[in-house]
């Protein structure tokens, strides 16, 4: 193929903007590389950088400002086979820059070839990112009152690959393009290009300055040998090939049938750390175990190892609705975090709640049925107590038994952890 | 019949694989963090793509171009990330870019509180869009919805090609309980619709393979659709060559300004959606013979709503119930129809009055103005309670 320009819609930029010698570049350079048409993507983001989609015959996709990258990222990833080029100028290059960084990082297989002609030219010539300090602008002073960033420098410190920078103007940009496309990771291209339409009007800025600029800028050449590595396609699909098991459903079929099941809710009080989850859990497993229904709602703070933990559960023949606990059957209160968590509940139970408390447990008044244990003279870590007083409960009958909870710590911990989880148990189910 | 124990936002990534999802992308937030994961453990053993954005409008991007290859893609955030999500939404409904979005919805405003409930987002869904297009809106009340509407929520984003949500809720999200999934029958998978050439074209193509993309614009035009109807899609990578713009375009996706293209493009994109309302409506109703009295919910509140009128049964007091599983686009019809064998409608929200207002407007537009329509919310963090709800009906 000699090009793979879109004769029906020609450039239509400013004239003398370099955009458009890039344009024709990017074709020389598509005609060096030989990808078939179908094979070869172009995202483009937005301003004069986003009409590249539209001049080219191969696929195209053009979206939101700064996000080229993203879009381009989730094709290639879907199809690794595709070549995917990216247009985006100095103004992608702020509002995405937290995607150029990852892409830096990620070093997908993907090729950014960034305008930075140092201004937004389509929306009336405001300074970007790439705006020097002493540049006259479409910003009043803004720009004077800030300072451009060197992209390569910053691609190169988050992990780039293949950095190049050039003029737009440079006659060996379509080989510099191919090198780019071929190298296997992430690549930028910078060009340093002319808005004559904005930019050049109120500013000295000429092929030649742009190569005096290039020359005192740090030099960019293509490989950057100290961030070589794989390129994350590759990679992941790697990783990811070595995930073999799936997660399947665990369905517990109906193996023990109860006589007389009342509905119970149980509301375990405890802090974080206390395997308060774990222990509702079980609960709800030893409940299906006999094809009772059950819901667990917990309340916890989204801190880790620090505040209350707070387990409420339901077990019942009838299907659970309103998952909330208004008037437990039993109530286990382990800490005095989790007991203030719902003080207001102690003064509203009546002599049918079973109460469970540890010794050292501080709780309202209530008229509930209090029960008192002392957890550390029977030997049972802290960590230990929400799972010691699952024993209390099925001892006391109260919708689980010792066989059904038997069964669920079986399926959910290893032999190990359940030789000790039996013995936890035993403890506490014949108080 | 065997049960298993989950949680809303596990039953979500299981009703995901069972659609035949193959990408998710998403960042990391409570109460959605765990569809993440789930499926972080779910993709990759069934050659699926799983992966972190850098941010939420990052993990859209990546779901939209592997969509526009042809994946079936899934993303999930809550109130904060669907925030930013809006962006990227108006980008695919626009441009017809099929997406199940999971909103599992945190108390707000803004960041609000992490863990816990709310359904102060639904509204947000409806108009998070530029232009105000109508969107597919999709509320479980448990985990078993959470599975099977999101099969459902595949089907209708591949069928219209649009984004589709599912306003989960931490309630049901992170509430792990029993369900049967052996007990429900999913729907058909539906697969979004390819184009085919007709032989015309084919020969137009036959013609020019020196030229390969000469004779393709004229064969496949990526946005040509009937008037009611989303286009057929071919992918990014065919081979044709396919456009796709967030740009105002024509059926070719090209940039247009015709003032006709434009509208007939608009009312398509309106009317695909509208048009499909019957066969969107998802719901579950209760009519409890002697009622005079409806109470219209969605999501975790209904189940409040339920045990509430089953209370109120027992104690000679018969309500009906009508649950909404398709919020938008609003089931008309259904809430007509149902409606005008009642004296009174009771609205029950977990949010100050989102959706009561659609009710109100259909009950005005379709002469039903003697309805008395009482409401009651509740946007606390805490679930509104079965005694609360039957003061409310009592109390009207």
């Amino acid at each position: 193929m000699d090009s793979f320009l879109n004769n029906k819609r020609p450039p239509v930029f400013c004239p003398g903007c370099t955009h458009e010698r890039i344009t024709k570049a990017v074709d020389a350079a598509l005609v060096k590389l030989e990808i078939p048409a179908d094979k070869t993507v172009i995202v483009s983001d937005i301003g004069c950088s986003g009409l590249f989609d539209t001049f080219f015959n191969v696929h195209a996709l053009h979206g939101l400002h700064g996000r080229a990258l993203t879009y381009a990222a989730g094709i290639k990833l879907a199809n690794p086979e595709l070549n995917v080029i990216v247009t985006m100028g100095d103004g992608g290059l702020g509002i995405g820059g937290a995607h150029v960084l990852a892409a830096c990082r990620k070093n997908l297989d993907l090729t950014l070839i960034i305008l930075n002609n140092f201004n937004f030219g389509m929306t009336g010539g405001q300074y970007s990112v790439t705006t020097p300090s002493a540049a006259v602008v479409g910003s009043e002073f803004l720009n004077q009152a800030e300072i451009p960033i060197d992209i390569c420098n910053v691609a190169k410190s988050a992990g780039a690959t293949w950095i190049r920078r050039c003029s737009g103007h440079d006659s060996s940009l379509p080989d510099i393009l191919c090198e780019a496309v071929k190298h296997k990771g992430f690549s930028i291209v910078e060009t340093l290009g002319l808005c004559t339409g904005r930019y050049t009007k109120r500013n000295q800025l000429t092929p030649k300055v742009i190569d005096e600029m290039i020359e005192h800028l740090p030099a960019y050449l293509g490989l950057v040998e100290q961030n070589q590595r794989s390129e994350y396609g590759e990679q992941y699909r790697k990783l990811a090939g070595e995930k073999k098991k799936f997660s399947e459903l665990m369905q517990v079929e109906k193996m023990f049938d109860l006589k007389d099941i009342k509905r119970q809710e149980i509301v375990i009080l405890g802090s974080a750390g206390m395997r308060i989850v774990t222990a509702g859990d079980m609960v709800c497993y030893a409940a299906i175990s006999a094809g009772l229904n059950a819901s667990m709602k917990n309340d916890y703070n989204i801190t880790v190892l620090r505040g209350q933990s707070v387990s409420e559960l339901i077990i019942s023949p009838e299907k659970i609705g309103y998952a909330g606990i208004e008037s437990p059957t039993v109530v286990i209160a382990l800490s005095d975090e989790g007991v203030q968590r719902r003080s207001k509940m102690f003064g509203k139970l009546t002599s049918s709640t079973l109460l469970l408390k540890e010794k050292s447990v501080a709780i309202p008044e209530t008229h509930a049925d209090v029960v008192e244990v002392d957890l550390k003279e029977h030997q049972i870590k802290r960590q230990d107590w929400a799972l010691a007083s699952l024993g209390f409960i099925a001892g006391r009958g109260q919708g689980i038994t010792m066989e059904m909870l038997d069964f669920a710590l079986k399926s959910r911990f290893k032999p190990a952890l359940y030789e000790q989880a039996v013995e936890i148990l035993n403890k506490l189910s014949s108080i | 019949m065997a049960l298993s124990f989950m949680e809303g936002n596990e039953a979500v990534a299981r009703g995901a694989m069972a659609a035949g999802c193959s990408f998710f992308a998403g960042y990391p937030i409570t109460p959605a963090s765990t569809i993440f994961s789930n499926m972080l453990t779910m993709l990759p053993p069934n050659g699926g793509i799983c992966i972190q954005g850098e941010d939420e409008i990052a993990s859209m991007g990546y779901c939209i171009g592997a969509s526009m290859v042809g994946r079936k893609v899934l993303t999930a955030t809550s109130g904060p990330g669907i925030s930013l999500y809006s962006e990227q939404i108006s980008f695919a409904i626009g441009s017809e870019i099929p997406i199940v979005i999971v909103d599992v919805q945190r108390l707000g405003p803004s960041t609000g509180s992490a863990t816990r409930g709310a359904d102060g987002d639904i509204q947000f869904l409806r108009w998070s869009n530029t232009g105000g297009l109508p969107v597919v809106v999709l509320a479980p009340k448990d985990a078993l919805d959470c599975y099977t509407l999101t099969v459902h929520a595949f089907n209708f984003a591949e069928m219209l090609r649009c984004p589709v949500f599912i306003a989960s809720n931490k309630e049901i999200g992170m509430t792990r309980e029993s369900v049967d999934l052996g007990s429900v029958e999913l729907p058909p998978i539906i697969e979004r619709r390819y184009f085919k050439p007709s032989c015309d074209n084919v020969q137009n193509q036959a013609d020019n393979l020196d030229n390969p993309t000469a004779g393709q614009s004229s064969s496949y035009l990526p946005f040509k659709a009937d008037q009611n109807s989303a286009p057929d899609f071919l992918p990014i990578g065919d081979k044709t060559l396919v456009r796709q713009t967030s740009s105002t375009h024509g059926s070719d996706g090209y940039i247009t300004i015709d003032p006709n293209i434009i509208q007939a493009s608009q009312d398509r994109l309106i009317n695909k959606i509208l048009s499909a309302e019957e066969q969107l409506t998802l719901y579950e109703e209760n009519h409890r013979k002697g009622a005079d009295t409806l109470v219209i919910s969605y999501g975790v509140t209904s189940r409040a709503v339920e045990d509430a009128c089953s209370m109120l049964e027992k104690k000679g007091c018969p309500v009906s119930t009508l649950t909404l599983k398709t919020l938008f686009p609003v089931p008309k019809k259904l809430i007509v129809d149902r409606a005008a064998s009642y004296r009174r409608i009771v609205v029950i929200e977990m949010n100050m009055g989102q959706y009561v207002e659609n009710i109100e407007r259909l009950m005005f537009k379709n002469n039903m103005q003697e309805k008395k329509i009482d409401f009651y919310g509740q946007m606390n963090g805490v679930l509104i309670t079965p005694a609360k709800i039957m003061e409310v009906i009592q109390n009207g």
